[in-house]
């Protein structure tokens, strides 16, 4: 392979480094503003379980920033057509997402009950909302969205908003809010104790069940749409527009990249082990286990759906042969190279400062000192 | 072809929310630096009074701090869902800042602000005063790499136009960032964050002053602000000055309506200092003018001359008659991208692209464009005058008196007499708003400065924006619009309420009834603990 073909197929692996890493540390996040109101019964059980994740929130929540940025510099036609695409969704996203923040800072910053409460439940919404539809925008991609360009490459998308909310999305989207909602319960458990923690165990176990459920019926489904096939392009690591192509769809196309390679089944299994292994450490009180099996379980489940896709990334339906793939949608080699110096850079040193935050503040959060430290949340 | 009210629209929520996101986030380029400044001091005399002062502070930082992480999500998405042709047209080159500033500085400044809140218990005072300082470098990063994305808009150097695949490209990665328009940019858009932290620090020690509240914070603090604005504001205007020169070379039309210059004059040119310009009949009503100063301040010289709006679009419309062939070929390369006539012509206009796109707006087959047509295109690459003048000289002015304001509140706390001067406390809490007003004013000047194109002379404003339909525009207008409006009732009531509770010391809380705004006490409060 050329080099700019080579840096294209690095970069789609990146983007699923990045999703993961958008998955696993916004979810927990997340999960936990979703479950808040069921596993903390007074204010300060609310309190403690908020301040499990005060310290890291902000940070994780990166990468998600990081995810915009990340597919606008190495995928722009991606950036473009799909968040344009799925317009008022994201801005659903955007709404409940900006919500959470300002949750955070706020909510403990005043006494009274009912503006706790209140804020109680803007961080569920913002915790719910997003990953709904973050999985419902992945399972769309699966069924092709309604999108074609003109001669300049501006795309139209003609489809309507509640198009993008149809059965599967909608499975997509509830997997996805079960596998948060579990990781946020695990997430609890390791940081406080008790009824809190108690709690958090039983939504983990009831999570990780139902994602496993979801999960199965969602491969099921998949197996028998109409999948996408390549036929006819100018050749990986050839500059090209998605003007220059032919695709069609044939029925149980998406598997045919694992019926090709056998190895690509350990994807799916990862999946289904990592949630199972952390519903089984989960009960037995193994808060840390069962958070690295998460995080198998989502890597499993998102490498499942790349190599699904491959080399599509947004599917059209309505003009199949515009659809974007890795080969038609990404930058230029420069580009590319540039981007990927720094992240090899600057990925590491963030990991190593971001496990240094998580060390520093280790251990469970201690109730008393909530009540009394004005700097808690 | 694009619906000019969606693009309007698309203008109207972009600048809303960048206008709002930029509420925030002065106060905290400026605010982190304070507090490590501050929390400095503590590590190295000791004494706790510097630790309450950085707490204290801290605490108003963080409230302001979580206005400017929800509004920098939306612009962060907000290129793709409004500006989706905008995002793959150049999205080479511009997503690559906009994901470093991700990479670099967003992560350093979120992971570090978590551990600056939670780690006083648990960090040594070195280690704790690291993290402040971590967080400060963080957030100055961030605006280092945005406004070298927004430089590329105002300046596109280091790349170039492909034709096989339909949009600008990188090709010097170096040129990008070095780029001067970008270093300019960076130290007057940061410095002017450090000038709106010391103006809030002042203002508020000086509220605390007049009410003879927590006089030991609030002297100290408004002594070590007024030092760190004599200087910012020295810096902001300097640099000011060096961000016009580099954009004067950069964008003529910007300096020509920035200074309501209708025609060109010979050296050395009168600098208007008041005047009411009128687009429709291109000239000037009621000029005060200051003789000499133009050709001074934008050449540095008394034989240079800048060219007026009579020039410039006598010039944009050359530019334009070459940049029709230049889209039509490029509409044959888009079919086939190996046709060697359509390349040949393509080669031969490609440097007038843009300007073939702005005709486009009016004639969508641009080969058909007549007189009128080209015309009125090249009316419009001149931006709005009148607007342009005038925020162009309310930032100034609104700096210049910052710079009186600090130089006389320096002077007063360096003679120990401050807390007397009851008349100039009062000032100082009226000017708290000025920095947020000139920062608004300056990024006007900077954008709207740059219409008619998003990408200065290549790409025009009304082809960049999204195709969606007029309600989506209204719809997301309104939300944001509702949900912005309770954010910042939210965040002023609390950052008044932390203010008029002022810090923990034990000095001040007798005061506390009679102006809190805290809830009646009907409302049940919670037991904590
Ligand atoms: C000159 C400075 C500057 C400018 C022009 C902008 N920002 Fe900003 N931004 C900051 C300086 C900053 C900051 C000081 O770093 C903030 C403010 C509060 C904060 O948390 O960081 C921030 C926050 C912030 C965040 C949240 C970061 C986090 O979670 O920590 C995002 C995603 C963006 N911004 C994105 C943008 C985009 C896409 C912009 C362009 C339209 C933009 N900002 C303009
Ligand atoms: C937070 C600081 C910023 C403020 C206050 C600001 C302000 C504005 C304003 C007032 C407009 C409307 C101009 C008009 O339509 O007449 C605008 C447009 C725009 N700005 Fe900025 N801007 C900021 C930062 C940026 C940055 C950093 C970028 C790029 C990285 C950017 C890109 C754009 C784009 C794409 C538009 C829409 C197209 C246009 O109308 O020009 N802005 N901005
Ligand atoms: C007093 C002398 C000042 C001068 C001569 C000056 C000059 C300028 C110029 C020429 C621009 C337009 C940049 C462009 O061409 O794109 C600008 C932008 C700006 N100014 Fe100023 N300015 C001054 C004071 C201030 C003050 C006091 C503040 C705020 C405290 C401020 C904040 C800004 C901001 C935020 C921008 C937009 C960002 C940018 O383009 O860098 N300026 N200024």
């Amino acid at each position: 392979m050329d080099i700019y073909a080579s840096l294209q197929v690095v970069w789609w692996l990146l983007l699923g480094v990045l999703l993961i890493g958008l998955a696993v540390m916004v979810g927990m996040d997340m999960g936990v503003g979703a479950i808040l109101r069921y596993i903390g019964r007074t204010d300060l059980e609310r309190r403690v379980a908020l301040n499990v994740i005060g310290p890291h929130w902000d940070g994780n929540q990166v990468w998600f920033i990081l995810g915009g940025g990340a597919i606008f510099a190495a995928f722009p036609l991606i950036y473009a057509t799909a968040f344009s695409g799925f317009y008022v969704v994201m801005l659903l996203l955007l709404w409940t997402m900006i919500i959470r923040p300002v949750g955070f800072e706020y909510r403990s910053k005043m006494p009274s009950a009912g503006w706790r409460s209140a804020w109680d439940w803007a961080l569920f919404v913002s915790g719910f909302v997003p990953m709904v539809v973050f999985g419902a925008a992945i399972g769309n991609l699966f069924q092709g969205v309604p999108f074609h360009f003109d001669w300049t490459l501006t795309s139209f998308y003609t489809g309507s908003f509640l198009a993008l909310l149809n059965p599967f999305a909608i499975l997509c989207g509830v997997l996805s809010a079960c596998m948060s909602a579990a990781m946020g319960g695990v997430t609890v458990m390791g940081g406080a104790e008790g009824a809190i923690a108690e709690r958090s165990r039983k939504v983990a176990r009831l999570g990780w069940a139902l994602a496993i459920v979801l999960f199965a019926v969602g491969g099921f489904w998949v197996a028998h749409m109409q999948g996408y096939v390549l036929n006819q392009f100018p050749g990986a690591g050839v500059a090209q527009t998605p003007l220059q192509q032919v695709v069609t769809r044939a029925d149980g196309a998406w598997l045919s990249n694992f019926h090709a390679h056998n190895v690509l089944w350990l994807l799916p299994a990862a999946g289904f082990l990592g949630m199972l292994g952390s519903l089984f450490s989960a009960s037995s009180e193994r808060p840390l286990l069962a958070w690295w099996m998460g995080a198998v379980a989502w890597i499993g489940v998102i490498g499942t759906v790349g190599c699904a896709l491959f080399p599509f990334l947004l599917p059209s339906v309505s003009n199949p042969s515009q659809s974007l793939t890795l080969w038609n949608s990404g930058s230029s080699q420069l580009t590319l190279a540039w981007m990927l110096g720094f992240t090899l850079v600057f990925v590491p040193l963030v990991v190593w400062y971001t496990s240094w935050a998580f060390y520093v503040m280790r251990g469970k959060v201690d109730p008393d000192q909530v009540a009394t430290d004005e700097h808690a949340y | 072809m694009h619906d000019i009210t969606v693009v309007d629209l698309s203008r109207l929520q972009f600048a809303a929310t960048a206008l709002y996101h930029f509420l925030f986030v002065p106060l905290t380029l400026g605010m982190t630096f304070m507090l490590a400044a501050m929390e400095t001091v503590y590590v190295v005399t000791g004494k706790v009074i510097y630790k309450q002062i950085t707490q204290f502070w801290g605490k108003l930082f963080l409230i302001n701090f979580a206005l400017g992480v929800a509004t920098g999500l939306t612009m962060e998405f907000q290129f793709g869902t409004n500006w989706s042709f905008y995002s793959s047209f150049v999205g080479d080159i511009f997503g690559a800042p906009l994901a470093i500033e991700g990479l670099m500085a967003f992560f350093l400044e979120s992971t570090f602000v978590g551990l600056m809140v939670f780690g006083w218990h648990r960090l040594k005072p070195g280690q704790h005063l690291a993290v402040t300082y971590l967080v400060a470098l963080g957030s100055n990063l961030s605006a280092l790499w945005i406004l070298v994305a927004n430089a590329f808009m105002q300046d596109p150097v280091g790349a170039h136009f492909n034709p096989t695949t339909m949009r600008m490209e990188l090709n010097d990665f170096a040129a990008l960032i070095f780029s001067s328009d970008a270093q300019a940019k960076f130290v007057h858009t940061s410095i002017a964050g450090y000038v709106t932290a010391a103006i809030f620090v002042a203002g508020v020690s000086a509220w605390y002053m007049l009410k003879n509240r927590h006089m030991e914070l609030a002297r100290r603090s408004f002594r070590m602000s007024v030092l760190f604005g004599v200087l910012s504001t020295a810096g902001v205007i300097t640099l000011g000055d060096a961000l016009g020169f580099v954009g004067a070379e950069a964008q003529p039309t910007k300096l020509a309506a920035m200074e309501g210059l209708w025609k060109t004059e010979s050296a050395p040119m009168p600098f208007n200092l008041m005047a009411f310009p009128s687009q429709e009949n291109q000239t000037n009503y009621g000029e005060v003018k200051v003789p000499y100063v133009l050709s001074i301040l934008v050449t540095h010289s008394l034989t240079g001359t800048v060219p007026g709006v009579d020039v410039l679009e006598q010039r944009a419309e050359e530019r334009i008659r070459g940049g029709i062939p230049a889209v039509s070929s490029l509409k044959m390369l888009s079919a086939d991208p190996k046709d060697p006539v359509a390349m040949n012509q393509f080669t031969t206009h490609q440097k007038d692209l843009g300007y073939g796109f702005l005709v486009k707006r009016y004639a969508d087959d641009v080969t058909t464009a007549t007189d009128e047509q080209i015309a009125q295109a090249a009316k419009d690459s001149i931006p709005h005058v009148a607007t342009m003048f005038w925020s162009f000289r309310v930032m100034v002015l609104l700096g210049l008196g910052m710079l009186a304001f600090f130089v006389l509140g320096l002077i007063y706390t360096l003679r120990n007499t401050v807390q007397y001067k009851r008349t100039f406390l009062k000032f100082a809490v009226w000017m708290i708003p000025a920095p947020f007003l000139a920062c608004e004013a300056g990024w006007l000047v900077a954008e709207i400065g740059r219409q008619p194109w998003t990408v200065y002379g290549l790409l025009p404003t009304w082809m960049s924006a999204s195709t969606h339909s007029v309600g989506y525009m209204v719809f997301s207008l309104i939300g944001f619009v509702a949900v912005y409006t309770v954010f910042i009732v939210i965040e002023m009531y609390l950052m008044v309420r932390a203010i008029r509770k002022g810090p923990d010391d034990g000095n001040g809380a007798a005061e506390l009834d009679v102006g809190d705004l805290s809830l009646p006490a009907s409302r049940k409060t919670l037991a904590e603990a």
